[in-house]
């Protein structure tokens, strides 16, 4: 598998450590209640598809990247820079 | 008082020459790390360049020549080798003494491309690796970043805590490349 880092470019999959899946970027608000802390710290979707994780860029530009992909086809669908994706988050756009 | 005497990272290992690549070491020197504080990346680069002539390098990239460049090694982070850095650089930039972490090492020839063919998963060929370009990536299992410096000399940072193990893989490399003429 070969994964492209909004940096670096196209790398192959040793380069990089899997962190788990994107929604820790979503952290509920600390008075969001046990609901939403338990769901967020320990319930996981594990799809036959496309799935949306993080990724470390450990031996390239120690980049945190949002990796969408194809979980049956190893397809590589999207990547992105999780400092984006968060500040979209942030913004309230999806 | 104790007279300390400065050992280089890869002493008495280097320089070695096997068929048409040569690996020697780059004398030590000051490293400084650059890390341009938010909203600073201009100012940073324009003082830069007054202060010590290259800009900021743009990811993947590296600018300055022999004696004074800036490297860049990762999200938002370069290496400033040669110059003792400006004073007026720690407005912008968040800024580090590395000077005796890394490893430093010249690799050229006519075969290099070839050595680092066999470590390195990336395409490091002139056709799409040229003068000024830069990677953060592995040199075996080892991180480095790789600059190429001319058509046919690249250098090379490793962590000194690493100098045995990148002379090692690079002149098995070389005497393999060599091997095979
Ligand atoms: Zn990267």
């Amino acid at each position: 598998m070969r994964i492209k880092c909004p940096l670096c470019g196209e790398r192959d999959r040793r380069e990089f450590y899997y962190v788990g899946d994107a929604v820790l970027l979503e952290r509920p608000d600390p008075e969001a209640g046990d609901h939403a802390w338990d769901t967020y710290l320990h319930l996981r979707d594990n799809p036959a598809g496309v799935t949306r994780d993080l990724w470390y860029h450990e031996a390239g530009c120690a980049a945190w990247v949002v990796v969408t992909r194809n979980t049956v086809t190893h397809e590589v669908l999207k990547t992105e820079l999780a400092e984006k994706r968060r500040r979209k988050l942030v913004e309230g756009a999806s | 008082m104790v007279e300390l005497v400065a050992k280089s990272p890869c002493g008495g290992r280097l320089p070695v020459e096997h068929g048409a690549s040569r690996l020697s070491e780059v004398a030590m020197t000051r490293l400084t790390s650059l890390q341009p504080k938010q909203g600073q990346e201009k100012a940073l680069s324009q003082a830069l360049k007054s202060a010590h002539g290259m800009v900021f390098p743009a990811p993947n990239r590296a600018t300055g020549k022999e004696g004074a460049r800036a490297i860049w090694i990762g999200k938002g982070q370069a290496m400033l080798v040669g110059p003792e850095p400006d004073a007026g650089l720690a407005a912008h930039a968040a800024m580090t003494d590395q000077s005796d972490a890394w490893a430093m090492v010249r690799l050229e020839g006519a075969a290099a491309e070839n050595v680092l063919a066999r470590l390195v998963p990336v395409d490091l060929r002139q056709t799409v690796f040229k003068r000024g370009h830069s990677v953060r990536t592995m040199l075996q299992h080892m991180s480095v970043s790789i600059t190429r410096i001319s058509d046919e000399a690249f250098f090379i940072l490793a962590f000194r805590s690493m100098a045995g193990t990148l002379v090692h893989d690079l002149e098995t490399a070389m005497k393999g490349v060599a091997a095979r003429r």
